[in-house]
């Protein structure tokens, strides 16, 4: 079998996207690096747009193409607001973990 | 002129208002006089309602004045509105006509007293509260008098508060007359429960709590129900037994507070309420009648046989009271409600009379109370004398003073009520006590006003009392009073009198009132006559009987220790209350704390245990929540995915 007779079909796709998605999900379970966890964060929303995107050439739906636009204007907003909150977190106290960062505790 | 009718509680509030912020500037003795000024205006003010009331036909007598809604809350429509019709215009014409000479009489009697203003205050503010009681065109405005009157009474009877006795005798009435209103609330729950309204009639729509309409479609148990317990709100505010402990101890207070609130008007509101729901006694079992005459003859026994036996000239006339009180119930019971109301405006006069007298004799003597140590004194207070002697005339049922004449129709109707031997009995119990009345108030006249001068043995230690603080007759704004009262008790039974239906004024004039539910008696006019006669001939024998022991001390005098302590029932009741009584009050107490409020707050805890275990899920940890959402999630997806396979 030769790389031509390789078929992209969209399962490849959703392989991908699920693979992603699960690194950015243990990334941020697992990480204490608030950079680190955002950028995680990030991962996952783009996973769920290559799943969209997949879905929507499969199905030819150009409704999750147009979902995907959506998550893009959030997460540019989401994207705004944390790194000022990481940023403002960092200039307060350097080099802080998510774990430093509890006095919300009940 | 009958639109006029606001005025009458609106100038004693007025009065009471300005006396509140601007007394003190009067001082004495202009307050008295603005105070005595304010009642005196609302007298004519009554006075130009009846002459309105007097111009319309008789079926047309009655007049209603809504004022504002009071309380509109729900199907419950209160109006803050005045009734004006024959029975509350002939109560509001004594309360303010009686009201006045006593304003006049307290600006004598509370000379030099440091609090001079502020009595009068509360005396406006009575005058006021009782005209809302009498005037009032529902229950509920009818109920804020009442407890006006209470508070007024309390003010008024722990005035000179700095004694403890005395503020112990207001906080007595204060909180005896609370246990009969709680009658009378009940009675407003169950009217509105029953009938959807509180008021008396409306004009026309047929749905007052009085009206045809809606005692038709009233049980009899209801109505009984209703009328049974305002009358125990009646036998609280009139010292009835088992509640008349309050009225003896409220001597305390300035006498013309005696005669003005515990004889001539707010004791006797229980009557007017009485003879205000006549309707709903008559729609109501015939037991509730028959239970309220005997609760009256028994009072009235037993409070003349404790009067033989008191020695502190106010005491006396408060058992007196009582015992009159009782008559009046007997009346109501007996369906009598112009001879009760006959009784409650002679007894206004001549006891309103007698207890300005004590009070002008308490005055004259220098805060002398006990009758012991009087005796003697017509020589130094002659108008004083006169005045009471006539007020005694009245009371003992002497024919022709005014006492006599309603008193006569009360026993009559007891006499001719008919049907079971139990009216037989009453009446029987209501002359006996007709006789004791002549007695124990000659006793009283004898050892006051005749005999030794005892006042004049006094002990040597004893200096207060010195020789040259002779008894001396009072001034004239107390010997006014007097001599109205004197003459309105003489000749006060011309307003009733039985020759034929045309003399019977005061019948004629209640006819639109009571006329539907007053008991007809058939006693025939000579027997009637028979009956005062020997009525008024066996009174003037027992003056005689008090004649020859106190006057002339031929025979001993009979005065049991019992009856001195009132057969120890307010000892019995102080014991009890105190006792046992207080045990249960403080357990009832312990009960509401650790059960009822224990409820309340346990809940609040559990919420609060509740709490402090569930936020220690908070950690504050960004993983965790994660950790959270993931699983969460995970839950979320398994549960689709079965939904979906299954």
């Amino acid at each position: 079998m030769t790389l031509a007779d390789l078929h992209v079909t969209e399962t490849w796709y959703l392989v991908l996207g699920a693979v992603l998605f699960t690194i950015g999900a243990i990334g941020l379970l697992v990480r204490r690096n608030p950079l680190v966890m955002f950028m995680c964060i990030e991962l996952m929303l783009n996973a769920v747009n290559l799943t969209f995107v997949a879905f929507s050439r499969a199905l030819d739906d150009v409704g999750g193409q147009v979902i995907v636009f959506f998550v893009l204007v959030v997460a540019a907003a989401e994207v705004v607001v944390g790194l000022g909150i990481i940023v403002a977190l960092m200039r307060t106290r350097p080099g802080a973990t998510a774990d430093d960062i509890s006095t919300m505790k009940g | 002129m009958l639109e006029l009718v606001w005025l009458i509680p609106a100038l004693p509030l007025a009065g009471f208002l300005i006396l509140v912020f601007a007394g003190r500037k009067l001082g004495e003795p202009l307050a008295g006089w603005f105070a005595t000024l304010m009642c005196g205006g609302a007298f004519a003010a009554t006075v130009a309602v009846f002459v309105g009331l007097l111009d319309k036909p008789e079926e047309q007598r009655q007049f209603q004045q809504v004022l504002f809604d009071w309380l509109p809350v729900g199907g419950l429509k209160v109006q803050l509105g005045f009734l004006v019709d024959p029975l509350s215009v002939a109560m509001a014409l004594f309360v303010t006509g009686v009201g006045t000479l006593i304003h006049l009489y307290s600006i004598g009697y509370m000379h030099s007293d440091p609090k001079f203003s502020k009595f009068f205050v509360y005396l406006n503010l009575f005058a006021f509260s009782m005209l809302m009681l009498v005037l009032g065109n529902n229950l509920l405005v009818t109920f804020l008098g009442w407890e006006g009157v209470g508070a007024c009474s309390y003010f008024l009877i722990a005035f000179w508060f700095s004694s403890e006795a005395n503020a112990t005798a207001g906080k007595k009435a204060f909180i005896t007359n609370r246990v009969g209103d709680w009658g009378f609330m009940l009675a407003m729950f169950l009217a509105f429960s029953a009938a959807g309204t509180l008021t008396y009639f409306t004009n026309g729509n047929n749905v007052g709590l009085l009206d045809e309409g809606t005692l038709a479609h009233l049980t009899a148990y209801t109505a009984t129900a209703i009328a049974g317990l305002l009358f125990i709100g009646a036998v609280g505010k009139s010292a009835q037994l088992p509640l008349y402990l309050w009225l003896p101890d409220a001597m305390a207070g300035p006498t013309p507070v005696s005669a003005l609130i515990h004889a001539a008007t707010m004791v006797t509101a229980g009557v007017y309420l009485m003879t205000r729901v006549s309707p709903l006694l008559a729609h109501g079992y015939t037991w509730l009648p028959a239970a309220i005459a005997v609760i009256g003859a028994l009072t009235a026994l037993f409070a003349a046989t404790v009067a033989l036996a008191q020695n502190d000239i106010k005491r006396v006339l408060a058992y007196s009271t009582v015992s009159q009180l009782g008559y009046m119930f007997l009346a109501i019971g007996s369906g009598a409600y112009v001879a009760a109301v006959f009784h409650m405006i002679t007894h206004a006069f001549f006891k309103g009379l007698l207890f300005l007298g004590a009070g002008s004799v308490i005055h004259g003597m220098h805060d002398e109370q006990d009758m012991r140590r009087m005796g003697g004194l017509r020589k130094y207070m002659p108008v004083t004398a006169f005045t009471f002697i006539l007020g005694w005339l009245a009371i003992a049922g002497i024919f022709p003073f005014s006492g006599f004449w309603s008193k006569d129709e009360i026993l009559i109707s007891a006499w001719g009520h008919g049907g079971s031997p139990l009216w037989k009995a009453l009446w029987f119990v209501g002359f006996i006590t007709a006789l004791l009345t002549a007695y124990y108030m000659s006793r009283q006249v004898f050892m006051v006003f005749y005999g030794k001068e005892r006042w004049r043995e006094e002990t040597p230690a004893d200096d207060a009392h010195d020789s040259h603080l002779e008894p001396h007759e009072s001034t004239w704004t107390m010997l006014v009073p007097l001599v109205v009262l004197g003459v309105l008790s003489t000749v006060g039974g011309a307003l009733n009198l039985p020759f034929s239906e045309s003399t019977k004024f005061l019948q004629r004039w209640l006819e639109p009132v009571v006329g539907a539910t007053e008991r007809t008696i058939d006693v025939p006019g000579a027997v009637q006559y028979a009956f005062g006669a020997v009525t008024c001939l066996l009174c003037a024998a027992a003056i005689v009987l008090a004649a020859r022991v106190y006057l002339q001390h031929k025979l001993e005098p009979v005065e049991p220790e019992v009856f001195a302590h009132a057969y120890y029932y307010d000892e019995t009741v102080s014991a009890f209350v105190g006792g046992p009584g207080e045990d249960a009050f403080e357990e009832t107490a312990e009960f509401d704390k650790n059960v009822v409020d224990g409820a309340v707050t346990g809940v609040g805890s559990l919420v609060q245990l509740g709490a402090s275990k569930l936020r220690l899920a908070q950690t504050g940890y960004v993983r965790n929540y994660a950790l959270g959402i993931a699983v969460g999630a995970f839950i979320l997806i398994g549960l689709f995915l079965t939904r979906a396979v299954g």
